[in-house]
């Protein structure tokens, strides 16, 4: 099929267009123009770095998982700094948590890996070789098991609904 | 309106920068690597986050012009800042833990993807000789 050999990720070259004409910050037939080629350009040639097609799950899912990840990263944000300030170093209760994956796909597991970093207080420190783990470890954690939960019942639950 | 729009401005730089203040002073005070490794999330996000707000709602209130720059810079942050979290994490393990001692069980038959390359068994006790230091021999 023509559409698929010249376009083989749709997805992404959409998502190049909108980000081109956002670095250009402006919508001009020359920036639209050049936003195109490097659409077509750029999949092409990484095209066998992706060579399966991830399936996105529906726009609204994943609005509602974007608003939820921001909204914990502004409290984790507080309560960390909260424990960075008044805590003395040796009182906090650092914890590797095991937190064991549902979850299958790459591209779905690296968005819980990256989620996980980015909202303070756990960091994502290494998958198990056969991608069925994550080493999570927190900052504080006098209860490691509610972090597996809240991870697992927050964040996994909605990619799952996402990407499978 | 003028002193309003430049007051909730003001206040969104005060704010990211005491978040980025705080991530830094957490990278001294902190004890070990993994711990400090919390911090730095901590400045990207709410601190450069609301950095980033306050200019945009400044070139558009106060400037007249609209850029989307910024959005793009958070795009890219929360994109490349949880690679470097994991891989600097992941070179700590490599050099100064113990995967048995230290680390949980994966709960799956294999291991973690960092220690991955040999048995169980033949992993050396010793934290200051770690497979790796052999491995790295391998690539030469």
């Amino acid at each position: 099929m023509m559409l698929k050999r010249y376009l083989p990720h749709p997805l992404l070259s959409v998502a190049l267009i909108v980000i081109w004409v956002m670095l250009a910050n402006e919508i001009s037939v020359g920036t639209v123009v050049f936003a195109v080629i490097l659409a077509v350009i750029i999949p092409l040639i990484s095209q066998s770095f992706w060579p399966g097609r991830p399936k996105v799950g529906n726009f609204w899912a994943i609005c509602e998982y974007g608003l939820i990840v921001l909204w914990d990263i502004l409290v984790a944000n507080v309560v960390v700094a909260g424990l960075v300030l008044f805590r003395k170093a040796d009182s906090l209760e650092p914890a590797s948590v095991t937190v064991p994956l549902e979850l299958t796909s790459p591209e779905a597991i690296t968005a819980l890996a990256g989620t996980i970093t980015m909202t303070p207080g756990t960091v994502t420190v290494d998958l198990s070789r056969d991608a069925r783990s994550l080493l999570v470890h927190c900052l504080h954690a006098p209860d490691p098991q509610a972090v597996v939960d809240d991870i697992k019942s927050r964040y996994e639950r909605r990619l799952k609904e996402i990407f499978e | 309106m003028e002193f309003v729009i430049e007051l909730v401005i003001s206040v969104l730089i005060v704010i990211g920068g005491l978040f980025t203040l705080i991530g830094s002073f957490g990278l001294v005070k902190l004890p070990n690597l993994l711990m400090r490794l919390h911090a730095p999330t901590k400045a990207t996000t709410v601190g450069v986050g609301s950095i980033l707000i306050a200019s945009m709602l400044f070139f558009w209130m106060e400037r007249g012009t609209f850029t989307i720059h910024e959005l793009l810079i958070t795009v890219f942050l929360f994109l490349t800042a949880p690679i470097t979290a994991n891989l600097i994490g992941k070179a700590y393990l490599l050099r100064h833990v113990d995967p048995h001692d230290d680390l949980p069980h994966t709960g799956e038959a294999e291991g973690w993807a960092t220690f991955d390359s040999r048995d169980p068994e033949e992993q050396p006790k010793d934290p200051g000789k770690l497979p790796q230091d052999e491995k790295s021999n391998d690539l030469n």
